[in-house]
């Protein structure tokens, strides 16, 4: 429909539309800032934990006649309780944190997804039973949620993700079956079900590509939010236990050092903000550019 | 309006039902192990056992599950595995704490960001806006226990206005609680000088929680405010020769906050199980607290008292908000 954009092969009008979707998004700075912070975060969770210039300390080594070194040129962000580098802890960090918030928003986007686009192509009582579940997920307390399912299913990479997914899902359930009830009345769903394709093949070969556009938006604009969240639980003490660098259990061991060794703080706290604010600021934009219509 | 009122508290019965279950399954169907937790490294298959039966958790799920419903109907919440104290009395005795937070951080937002939302509206394409809309993006990013962090070192550690967390000194004498809120409740009581206390320990974790709301509500309002002035009424106002002031705050202010409302109302309940990082931060004791405490000891049944009323408040909550804009936008229909 009017504002996917598609990944088959360009013809020249779809390829007009991705052009003009491109200059959409160069002309607004901020997203192209936010393009910009994204692609330093994406380069350092390809390449952090190899780029960083203490590669011993990520894997836990120490180095204690260094300790709580204040910033300098050899440690930009100073040492910690250990004698660890604080910038290296926190490249190799990247790598946690963004592919945790990955996980989180591709996962809880594929259950809500499912889910929603079921409730709304089958409506009645699947319908009805889909959505109050949804609805009640919703009233619980999202961290809450994630914390208790974190602690039950115990620390790790792939069960901290595992347990926001799980808190993540019901709002994408309510944007794709919202999507899904409108494009059931569309003609080409109609052309398709009079030649004959069944509710499978117009569920997901004709619907749901036309919902992707949406979808991507909200995950763009999860993505800066999922990366909190996951950062949250570190801060707590749920989810990846150190040795693992990861940027919210970085912060909180820092804590006990106030407000002497402030500078350990401070490396975790800026990334984790740059990390969001790139994402928010790219989501924005993507949003203006892929959803015009909610442009505010 | 009464009659609106009754049927929303009556759908509040399912909610209690569905959080409940879901809540149960979490914490008996997941892998764990509380009961070996709350019993100690050194206890035995048999002490873990009797502890086990007398909180009734050597039952099948669904005997456990009708107990608690049970209880529920009295006011029981269970008991904690950890503290050995029923959970509805500890909830009472931190949920006023949170609830002060959480009003105190919506208040600020509401109190900064609608102003906020209507000048850049009306100064919209400006640089101030610009500069706000940048400002707002970087509030929704900023994580709220790293500006709590910042905070704290900034105003309590190295200037010292402010102090480092709780919501009193141990030295001072609480005042006679009656509403809960330490700020009402010694106002009540006439100690100024608790009051100020319990004010200055609100500031700091009240401001880390407000930042988020406040921008989003301040995003919020410039948006329907510039969807309201560009109605006819607006500009036959205009053409009438209405002071801009006037048609700013008696026309386009009180149609742009009904929409700003909704988002208020979600906020509220976001933030209420949001607290838990701004409390850990502040060592400010209220629900987010005693319900992480509970988790890390994977004492369930806290866990599951605490979803539960911060789930019944944010359904509460949004009834209010939707009474209020029938206060506030005439047209709206109950039904």
């Amino acid at each position: 429909m009017t504002d996917t954009v598609s990944t088959d092969d360009l013809t020249p009008p779809k390829y007009d539309k991705l052009r003009r979707a491109f200059f959409r998004f160069r002309q607004s700075k901020l997203s192209l800032l936010g393009g910009v912070l994204v692609g330093l975060v994406l380069f350092f969770t390809a390449f952090g934990t190899v780029l960083t210039p203490y590669p011993d300390h990520v894997s836990g080594g120490v180095d204690t006649a260094n300790r709580f070194i204040a910033p300098s040129w050899a440690y930009p962000f100073g040492t910690n309780e250990l004698g660890q580098d604080v910038l290296s802890l926190v490249m190799a960090g990247t790598t946690v944190s963004v592919l945790a918030g990955f996980g989180v928003v591709l996962i809880g986007s594929v259950i809500g997804t499912v889910v929603g686009a079921v409730a709304g192509f089958a409506g009645g009582w699947v319908d009805e039973v889909l959505m109050r579940l949804t609805d009640l997920t919703l009233t619980i307390p999202g961290l809450i949620l994630a914390m208790a399912i974190a602690a039950a299913l115990g620390p790790g990479f792939g069960n901290m993700v595992i347990a926001i997914s799980l808190s993540w899902w019901p709002g994408y359930a309510r944007l794709v079956r919202g999507e899904v009830l409108a494009a059931r009345e569309e003609v080409y769903v109609t052309a398709a079900r009079a030649i004959g394709a069944t509710p499978q093949r117009i569920l997901f070969r004709h619907i749901l590509p036309n919902t992707v556009s949406p979808i991507i938006v909200k995950m763009s604009l999860d993505m800066g939010f999922a990366i909190l969240t996951v950062a949250g639980l570190g801060f707590i003490g749920i989810g990846v236990r150190p040795p693992t660098p990861e940027w919210g259990t970085l912060l909180s061991i820092s804590r006990s050092y106030m407000p002497d060794y402030w500078w350990t703080a401070m490396a975790p706290g800026m990334a984790m903000f740059v990390a969001v604010f790139g994402f928010n600021l790219l989501g924005d934009g993507l949003r203006d550019v892929l959803d015009p219509k909610a442009r505010r | 309006m009464l009659q609106f009122i009754l049927r929303r508290l009556l759908m509040l019965i399912p909610v209690i039902i569905g959080l409940t279950i879901i809540m149960f399954a979490i914490a008996r169907i997941l892998p764990g192990d509380p009961v070996g937790l709350a019993a100690g490294p050194n206890a035995t298959q048999e002490e873990i056992a009797a502890l086990a039966a007398e909180y009734g958790l050597d039952q099948p799920i669904w005997v456990q599950y009708w107990t608690y419903v049970t209880g529920l109907l009295h006011g029981d919440l269970g008991t904690s595995l950890l503290t050995r104290r029923p959970v509805a009395s500890d909830i009472a005795a931190y949920l006023p704490a949170t609830l002060e937070l959480v009003l105190a951080a919506m208040a600020l937002a509401i109190v900064i960001g609608i102003p906020l939302g209507l000048a850049t509206a009306v100064w919209r394409n400006k640089w101030p806006d610009y500069l706000s809309q940048i400002g707002a993006i970087g509030a929704i990013s900023m994580p709220r226990f790293f500006l709590g962090l910042l905070l704290q070192l900034c105003f309590a550690m190295w200037l010292m206005w402010l102090p480092l967390g709780g919501r009193l000194p141990i030295i001072v004498i609480p005042p006679p609680s009656i509403t809960g809120f330490l700020t009402i409740d010694s106002l009540l009581a006439g100690d100024w000088s608790a009051f100020t206390m319990a004010l200055r320990h609100l500031a700091l974790p009240a401001i880390a929680m407000s930042l988020s709301p406040l921008a989003t509500i301040m995003r919020m309002m410039r948006s329907s405010t510039i969807e309201v002035m560009q109605q006819d009424y607006v500009m036959t106002a205009r053409a009438l020769g209405l002071a801009p002031r006037l048609i700013i705050t008696k026309y386009v202010a009180r149609n742009a906050i009904s929409a700003t409302l909704t988002v208020i109302g979600l906020y509220f309940g976001w933030l209420l199980g949001g607290t838990v990082l701004v409390e850990t931060v502040f060592d400010w004791p209220g629900l987010g607290l005693y319900a992480t405490k509970a988790i890390v000891s994977q004492d369930m049944m806290p866990v599951i008292g605490v979803a539960l009323v911060i789930g019944l408040l944010f359904v509460i909550a949004n009834l209010i908000i939707d009474v209020l804009y029938g206060v506030i936008n005439p047209k709206v229909r109950y039904s």
